[in-house]
């Protein structure tokens, strides 16, 4: 079985070559097309048609839109700190675009030269470089509304970094509970695990799954969560002085991390490039591309196929685009928190659950190595069962708590006049 | 499409919850995404349907042989509150007055409608039609035959069932 090794010597290389050209392809034809998909779907859910004319169905819209900024002026205000507000949108750009390296998109490729994993790096650190990217991305913000000069452009700033610190925290919390259960950080293993597990780790994890998705859209600053842009309240926030390209560059940074972390969800919680049934699992298990383990522990080899890796692409994409469509839909649904609200789900919710379900979930995991529970799906419905009870709690808990109280529980407050006492008149 | 004012009822703070209310919410913009019949109006390939009072372009009546019904009377200048007809009157061998001249501007009307009102022999008319873009300024001063070769649906002033206003 010579072909399943991995590819190396000089076709590797090309291989590698190939891969970092697609796929940044791909990224960036899908964030352009984002932008078309956030117009079409906001427009159809406010009973428009959205745009239409540029090319069959507006197709060509994103190219339209990316001449009309490259030709519009760039201006620079005259009080900005020059060299910081030409690097911010470049800071911002970056790590939006950089974070896909990490992200498996389907399962391995066989050619004649050996098997192509379908990942540009799959670097031993993983979520690690994930996460130190995306954190990157909130310099380039913050940089770029201090360097405005703008007090808006400030604002805006300032609460993007509290923002972006607040929901990171939640963010990693919510992560460990996946790490216990893969084991490991690469995110390759991460998809492993969850085809060796029988199900996606959006039922076993069902709760970090919710609070993942929340903090992922705080960290990219999508509403409910735009406090950073707040167009009713800042202008446009943090980019309110930029224009042209330098403007579309943020544009395309959040349309980035929105892929980013849209493709990040498919792959932490529903299994990846992952399709139901065992028949695509592929994995290197000590220098062998294995399907699995039978029950004594004996290596099952894969046998990897193009139709295979098209497959899996295919339900990659089908995940990643469901999370797109959700955060355009929610954009297009609810209204913008108040800042406080945002620090008080933040603080006072998102942490402490995502706290205590690490325990819980890490308790559970102990009980069920120290049962003798085999790594298998009586393991995942387990898991199911108690993250189920945490999910159905903290859901009655936001329920219940008016955590977030809207415009109509402030009437609450209002002060009841009981009796007044008449003033004493000159005569008494 | 009729607008209309809904009148919300809201509900005391005791009852409201965000999640379900963001959840309906969600339920809500799904439908109305999904929804196959949409308000958009496709402008240059479905034709708008005017109003039959909609006061656009003019246009000049012309009798049978071509002739434009305009007299020459001068009542349309007066009365125009734009200052935006010129009309030069002439009268021919058989002492019939006909227009010599007769310009509209365009850019200085101001669409009241007040020239076909006031035409005693029904020559010059506002128009159901507002497609009139050109590329230069002049092409925007509408001279007699530019008038007489327009062949929109004229304006309706009034009832048509009533035309004396009775």
């Amino acid at each position: 079985m010579e072909s399943l090794q991995p590819i190396s010597g000089p076709w590797a290389l090309i291989a590698m070559s190939l891969k970092v050209t697609i796929i940044f392809g791909v990224v960036v034809l899908v964030v352009a097309y984002s932008t078309l998909a956030e117009r079409r779907v906001s427009a159809w859910i406010q009973d428009r048609r959205g745009p239409n004319r540029v090319g069959p169905f507006g197709l060509l819209q994103p190219v339209a839109d990316g001449i009309k900024n490259l030709l519009k002026e760039e201006t620079l205000p005259a009080t900005a700190s020059k060299a910081f507000f030409v690097l911010a949108p470049m800071f911002v750009l970056v790590p939006s675009l950089v974070t896909f390296a990490v992200i498996p998109i389907a399962a391995p490729l066989p050619t004649p030269a050996g098997i192509v994993d379908m990942i540009i790096a799959d670097v031993p650190i993983g979520i690690l470089y994930v996460l130190a990217f995306s954190s990157l991305a909130v310099y380039g913000v913050v940089l770029g509304g201090w360097a405005s000069n703008n007090k808006y452009a400030f604002l805006g700033g300032l609460r993007a970094s509290a923002q972006m610190v607040s929901y990171e925290v939640a963010l990693g919390l919510s992560l460990i509970t996946v790490l216990m259960m893969s084991g490991n950080v690469t995110l390759t293993e991460v998809v492993w695990q969850q085809q060796q597990l029988g199900m996606w780790f959006a039922f076993p994890l069902s709760l970090a799954f919710i609070l993942f998705v929340i903090s992922a859209f705080a960290e990219t600053n999508r509403l409910p969560f735009d406090m950073p842009e707040a167009e009713s309240e800042l202008v446009t926030g943090y980019h309110t002085e930029y224009s042209a390209m330098k403007f579309s560059a943020f544009m395309i940074s959040e349309f980035g991390h929105m892929v980013t972390a849209s493709a990040l969800m498919a792959t932490l919680f529903l299994g990846g490039w992952d399709l139901p049934g065992t028949w695509d699992d592929a994995f290197w298990h000590e220098g062998q591309l294995i399907r699995g383990f039978t029950q004594d522990g004996v290596i099952v080899l894969a046998n990897p196929a193009w139709w295979k890796t098209v497959l899996t692409f295919g339900g990659f994409a089908i995940k990643t685009s469901f999370f797109m469509l959700l955060y355009i839909w929610i954009r297009w649904t609810l209204p913008r928190f108040r800042y406080d609200q945002v620090m008080a789900l933040g603080w006072k919710v998102m942490l402490p659950t995502a706290l205590a379900y690490a325990m819980l979930i890490g308790g559970t995991i102990l009980v069920l190595d120290e049962v003798g529970i085999r790594w298998g799906f009586s393991y995942g419905l387990a898991l199911t069962a108690v993250s189920g009870v945490a999910t159905a709690g903290f859901i009655f808990f936001l329920d219940r708590g008016r955590t977030i109280i809207g415009a109509a529980g402030q009437s609450r407050q209002k002060v009841s006049i009981t009796g007044i006492s008449q003033p004493a008149t000159a005569g008494d | 499409m009729a607008i209309s004012v809904k009148v919300m009822n809201r509900p005391e703070p005791e009852d409201t919850s965000y999640l379900r209310a963001a959840l309906s919410g969600m339920a809500l913009t799904f439908r109305h995404l999904v929804n196959p019949s949409k308000v958009t109006q496709q402008y240059p390939e479905e034709p708008t349907d005017l109003s039959p009072r909609w006061r656009g372009t003019h246009r000049m009546e012309v009798h049978a042989d071509g002739r434009p019904k305009c007299v020459a009377c001068g009542l349309c200048p007066t009365v125009c509150p734009a200052n935006c007809i010129r009309l030069v009157g002439g009268e021919d061998d058989q002492g019939n007055r006909y227009p010599i001249v007769y310009e509209i501007d365009e850019f200085r009307c101001i669409f009241c409608g007040m020239c076909q009102e006031v035409c005693p022999v029904e020559a010059i008319h506002v128009g159901q039609h507002f497609e009139n873009a050109e590329y230069t300024r002049s092409r925007f001063v509408y001279d007699l035959d530019r008038l007489m070769e327009q062949d929109h649906p004229t304006t309706l002033l009034w009832d048509p069932s009533d035309p004396s206003s009775e």
